[in-house]
């Protein structure tokens, strides 16, 4: 199943289809992220970003297409959501989706990389290099001071960091920010980027936004979806000079 | 809070009030009830000796509903099911202990084998002569019963009000199933005259009184067993399995295993509470697996307060004691409308139940006390098991 | 009259009648009158045989009234007469009234070997009657008695007759004849054996069972094949007769689930006292029988029909009253609605008992909803038809409601997108309220229809919950063509497991099966897929 194009990829999509009662969500839609990359996935809303993502972390099976993990050493079409997060993708959802009833802390410590099984959560007992690993992730996202806070009460752009706090202490290969700075102040977009480049240094990292000021300061590699399928690929420039983008998406 | 010590991650204050109570009302009962003269004040009747009794095992299944409902979010509709096997189960060692004492004074076969003319005893009631077996089987059965369901539910994710109505037609054909003479369980009659237990005759005082204190003991068990789970890690898992099940998968835990885990753990409890029960009062019958009953042990945790542990026991108390109450006198035949309106009134003005009130009123006292004198004091007081108003039970 | 003096009276009537002391008679007819009068089961077996032989318009009637027992006779006046119904008794011989008749008047007895002679004799004398009713029961009953005696009769009676239907059954009652009887020809019992075997059915086969072993080989070829032909046709009309119950049952099915189609099945409301919306139903059509038996007994045949807006109107109310003061606080909270309505449920039921105490009200069927006839090889009764045609009506006008009125535009617009629907204009908490009192009122209607075939009490309701859920589940829900086809389904598959595992396994099975496809299929057969579901 490794073909010579899929060897050096982090993700290979190739073909996938997704349809919903005839809806086509995503209509052959093909790329490659390579390891260590950063790439921001644009579109106009139902161009398949999120159908997308739920295919790759096994929320949906594709129609038909490949989805590889690692270089193709991983078949994710096969793996349900479970698997994949323990092959190592992390995912943040569009509507910040955090443990309401938990604290800040206990988010944390749900996320954090450790034996998932029930005997060992049974077992279980802090270490040290645990907490070592929250508290700076608590840094990280500079939440440090809310850590005894129940998650439910906090704002909406704290749930994003801590949702982002969440996918650090994951520690997975790829990681998939839908959305992140819905909902955020032009100074908390800026830390965001910041982070996420901060991230990028040691992940690699999908994001799907439709700020594009949000897309340009990233300055990475940019796709753009449409009704399913790739559009365009490129620079950020590169793409919104893009006839056919500025047709669909960016000429309003 | 993550470092602290066991012991103290397992008992909090109210666990340790709760332990307290339980322990004080498993002596107190037994000893005003052997030790007083029967006209004292403070005389217990044997008559309330076994009521007690069959509070604490009501008290047990509420305990085994909070576990999956309050904090996996999995309310079973049929959890009278797993209370009735167990109660069968132990109905069968005390048929076998009849031996020939029964009306056809046949030395193996229970009555009602006889009176449908079985020519022998079918091979599902070999064992049942031995304690430990029936034991085993008080555990087993409800335990494979609810493993092998909540492995197909659970693996195909069925969640919520489906759930719930494919436990509620478990319950009801296992019900129907029960009530078939051809079944070998004694038909609609079920099974009773039951002599005794361990060799102890199961209507005498003593013996009562030590069915009353073991199933206190049984309680306080399957409560630290809860405790030990809920105050876990485990427990935080199912806790965000309740509250976002897709987010916990995305995470990389395996939410049906969390769930298979905690709702065979769950029957099992409720298997032994109904084993304490049934010779407490001595039968038990198809009704058991009424679908009715099932729903009726989930208001007592709704009205204690789901998602607290002591609720449930306190929940089951006190609408037991009320049903008694007024099932007993001239209100009988109004009971079921304030039974109807408990489910109603709770629901509807006191979602938290009275457990889970208090704490939230306490919670946000100590909230508003620490404000008041020092917003740094804020470690200190902040308690863990306070729900914020949820909403959703999905 | 002691047994003693009725024989020395019978022998001393013999001896006068052989002295020729009796009136002189016309015919035989009135001859063979005389044998009923000795008391003495030899001479009614003689007397029955002339009579019959006789001819006389009047044996008919004369031996239909012995067959009933109202056959007198008197001993002394040595007479035989004919008591109708109304007691009015008729003198046997001339057909006059006798307005007193004697005092020692007594019916002739009968023991079993006459009546067997009885309905022989009578079979082949009513093959003549010039009822086509009566020739066509008598064809029957030669059929099942396979009396040889009767052929001749019988032959002359097809040979008359002209109706075609009754000409038939007579060929076939020959052919029975024929069939079992060792006397005939090879031939014809092949034929006679291909006739019964194109009649079919349950005797059929029964009478090729009864051929002797020692009957020519042909024919008991001819009969082992005809016999696998017969059955053959009985399993396909076994089959189908299954189908029809199970369609019966799936249409009691759908009408306890459809208006939970629409609460659950649209609102997402767990109204676990659904069941009582329907018991309401039965009882409001108790209440109209009730005042129609009381106070116009004519108008009985249309209490269904005023009966049916009217549970409607009161379980609709009902339920609008529910949704307004305890559902409406409970939307997004399904678990917490279940528990509430289930509380309902007890509040209910306990008011129900408490106005109409806790025993089975009885509601009767009009006249055209009793009898049942005959399709083939099966029965179908009325009641049966018209509740699956009733059921098919209300599904059909749901649909058109749903599909062609404002209302249910409003509806589809306000369980679809609530927050967009509101934004239109539409008054979200008014459909609320009228959907879930549509719902509650169509479970009303299957009250009145479910009362003509259960037993209206307060516990009515709780027999149809889970099946109303399982059958809305496993349809898959908001499809209200899933119910349909989910409920007849389900009814079918359930008549069918019956003959195998019992009316009780066949049911625990069907939950069994349920459980398991649900867990498959947690949408159940018609599920909405995509972003729908997530919402």
């Amino acid at each position: 199943m490794v073909e010579a194009k899929t060897t050096s990829s982090l993700l290979y999509l190739d073909g996938i289809t997704v349809s919903f009662d005839g809806f086509r969500a995503l209509n052959e839609l093909s790329f490659i992220i390579e390891p260590g990359e950063m790439r921001a996935i644009i579109g106009p809303n139902g161009a398949g970003k999120t159908t997308m993502m739920d295919v790759v972390t096994g929320k949906t099976r594709p129609d038909s297409g490949d989805v590889y993990f690692q270089q193709g050493r991983h078949d994710l079409s096969m793996l349900d959501e479970t698997q994949i997060a323990e092959l190592g993708v992390g995912r943040k959802f569009q509507k910040p989706t955090v443990f309401e009833m938990h604290t800040v802390e206990d988010n944390l410590l749900l996320a954090l990389k450790n034996d998932r099984r029930v005997r060992s959560t049974l077992l279980w007992s802090s270490t040290a290099p645990q907490e070592q690993r929250i508290d700076e992730i608590l840094e990280t996202v500079r939440m440090t001071a809310l850590r005894k806070r129940v998650a439910g009460s906090l704002s909406h752009g704290q749930k994003q960091w801590l949702e982002i706090g969440m996918l650090l202490a994951q520690e997975p290969q790829l990681l998939l920010v839908d959305e992140p700075v819905a909902g955020m102040t032009d100074a908390e977009t800026h830390q965001t980027a910041e982070l996420l480049k901060e991230i990028n240094k040691t992940k690699t990292v999908v994001v799907v936004e439709h700020d594009m000021t949000f897309v340009r300061e990233l300055g990475v590699k940019v796709t753009c979806l449409h009704e399913g399928s790739v559009l365009a690929e490129g620079t950020i420039d590169q793409v919104s000079s893009n006839d056919r983008v500025v047709e669909v998406y960016l000429g309003r | 809070m993550i470092k602290a010590f066991p012991l103290t991650r397992l008992l909090d204050r109210s666990a340790a009030v709760f332990l307290v109570l339980l322990g004080a009302f498993a002596i107190a009962i037994p000893a005003l009830n052997l030790l007083t003269p029967d006209d004292a004040a403070l005389h217990v009747s044997t008559y309330l000796v076994a009521l007690f009794g069959k509070y604490v095992c009501y008290a047990m299944l509420a305990l085994s509903i909070d576990l999956i409902w309050g904090y996996a979010g999995i309310l079973s509709l049929g959890h009278g099911a797993f209370f009735a096997l167990g109660g069968y189960a132990m109905g069968m060692y005390l048929m076998r202990q009849i031996g020939a004492r029964g009306v056809y004074a046949n030395p193996i076969l229970p009555d009602f084998m006889v009176f449908l003319n079985w020519p022998e005893l079918p091979v599902y009631w070999y064992g049942f002569n031995y304690f430990v077996y029936a034991a085993l089987m008080v555990v087993l059965v409800p335990g494979l019963l609810a493993f092998v369901f909540g492995w197909f539910a659970f693996r195909s994710r069925v969640t919520g009000v489906y759930l719930s109505i494919i436990t509620q037609a478990m319950t009801f054909a296992l019900m129907l199933g029960f009530f078939r003479n051809n079944f070998g369980f004694g038909g609609n009659n079920g099974l009773t005259d039951f002599k005794d237990i361990l060799g102890f005759n199961v209507q005498a005082e003593g013996t009562r009184n030590a069915l009353l204190f073991i199933s206190c003991v049984a309680l306080a068990v399957s409560f630290l067993i809860c405790r030990a789970i809920v105050s876990s890690k485990f427990g935080k898992v199912l806790i965000a399995i309740r509250d976002a099940e897709a987010r916990t998968r995305f995470l990389g835990y395996r939410v049906e295993a969390y769930k298979l885990f905690v709702f065979t753990l769950s029957a099992c409890m409720a298997g032994v509470a109904g084993a304490l029960y049934v010779p407490q009062v001595g039968i038990i019958n198809p009704s058991e697996f009424a679908p009715g009953n099932s729903i009726e042990a989930v208001i007592w945790v709704a009205v204690g307060g789901r998602g607290t542990l002591t609720g449930a026991v306190l929940g089951a108390f006190v609408v037991n004691y009320a049903k008694t109450f007024f099932t007993s006198g001239v209100l009988a035949p109004y009971w079921l409308f304030m039974l109807g309106s408990l489910f109603v009134a709770v629901t509807l003005l006191l979602p938290r139940g009275i457990v889970g009130t208090y704490e939230f009123w306490r919670a946000g006292r100590h909230e508003r006390s620490a404000a008041a004198l020092s917003a740094a004091a804020e470690d200190g007081v902040q308690v863990e098991a306070t729900p914020p108003a949820r909403q959703a039970a999905e | 009259m002691g047994r003693f003096l009725r024989r020395a009276v019978a022998a001393f009537v013999i001896l006068s009648a052989a002295l020729g002391a009796l009136p002189a008679m016309a015919g035989p007819y009135e001859d063979a009158l005389a044998g009923f009068v000795t008391d003495e089961f030899d001479d009614t077996a003689d007397a029955i045989a002339k009579v019959a032989e006789s001819g006389d318009p009047k044996s008919a009637p004369l031996l239909a009234a012995l067959q009933d027992g109202r056959l007198m006779y008197s001993a002394e006046a040595k007479k035989v007469y004919i008591k109708d119904a109304d007691d009015k008794v008729t003198d046997a011989a001339t057909g006059a009234a006798v307005d007193n008749p004697p005092a020692d008047i007594d019916s002739v007895r009968l023991n079993n070997r006459l009546r067997g002679l009885l309905d022989g004799v009578m079979g082949s004398l009513t093959l003549m009657s010039p009822d086509p009713g009566v020739r066509m029961d008598a064809a029957q009953s030669v059929f099942k008695s396979r009396d040889a005696g009767a052929l001749p009769a019988l032959e002359k009676a097809i040979a008359a007759e002209k109706d075609p239907r009754i000409k038939r059954v007579m060929n076939e009652a020959h052919a029975a004849i024929i069939v079992v009887s060792d006397d005939a020809k090879p031939e014809e019992r092949i034929a006679a054996i291909n006739v019964v075997r194109d009649r079919g059915g349950q005797d059929a086969l029964s009478m090729l069972g009864s051929i002797s072993g020692d009957a020519p080989p042909d024919v008991r070829k001819a009969a082992a094949d005809a016999t696998a032909s017969i059955e053959r046709r009985l399993s396909i009309w076994s089959a189908v007769q299954n189908t029809w119950y199970g369609l019966s049952l799936g249409s009691v099915l759908l009408l306890a689930a459809i208006g939970l189609a629409i609460t659950f099945g649209v609102m997402g409301v767990i109204n676990m006292a659904h069941g009582e919306m329907v018991m309401i139903g039965a009882y409001t059509t108790f209440v109209v029988q009730q005042l129609i038996r009381t106070y116009n007994p004519g108008l009985f045949d249309y209490s269904l029909v005023i009966a049916v807006p009217l549970a409607f109107i009161v379980a609709g109310a009902v339920g609008i009253v529910i949704e307004r003061t305890i559902i409406r606080f409970l939307y997004g909270r399904p678990l917490e609605t279940l528990l509430a309505t289930w509380g309902l449920s007890l509040i209910l039921q306990q008011a129900v008992r408490t106005m109409f105490g806790p025993t089975n009200k009885d509601v009767g069927n009009p006249s055209w909803m009793s009898g049942a006839f005959e399709l083939g090889q099966m029965t179908i009764t009325y009641n049966r038809l018209w509740i699956i045609i009733f059921t098919l009506a209300v599904f059909a006008a749901l649909l058109a409601m749903l599909r062609f009125t404002r209302l249910g535009l409003e509806m589809r617009a306000v369980t679809q997108n609530r927050g967009m629907a509101a934004a239109m204009g539409i008054r979200t908490a008014r459909i609320d309220a009228l959907t879930f009192g549509l719902g509650s009122g169509i479970a009303g209607i299957a009250g009145v229809a479910l009362s003509q075939i259960d037993n209206v009490s307060p516990n009515l309701g709780q027999g149809y919950i889970i099946d109303s859920f399982l059958v809305v589940v496993f349809g898959g829900v908001g499809n209200l063509w899933g119910t349909l086809v989910g409920a007849l389904a389900l009814g079918i598959a359930n008549k069918f497991l019956e003959p195998f595992a019992g009316a009780v396994l066949g049911k625990i099975a069907i939950l069994v099966l349920i459980i398991l496809f649900i867990q498959k299929r947690p949408r159940g057969l018609f599920a909405l897929k995509g972003r729908a579901v997530e919402a």
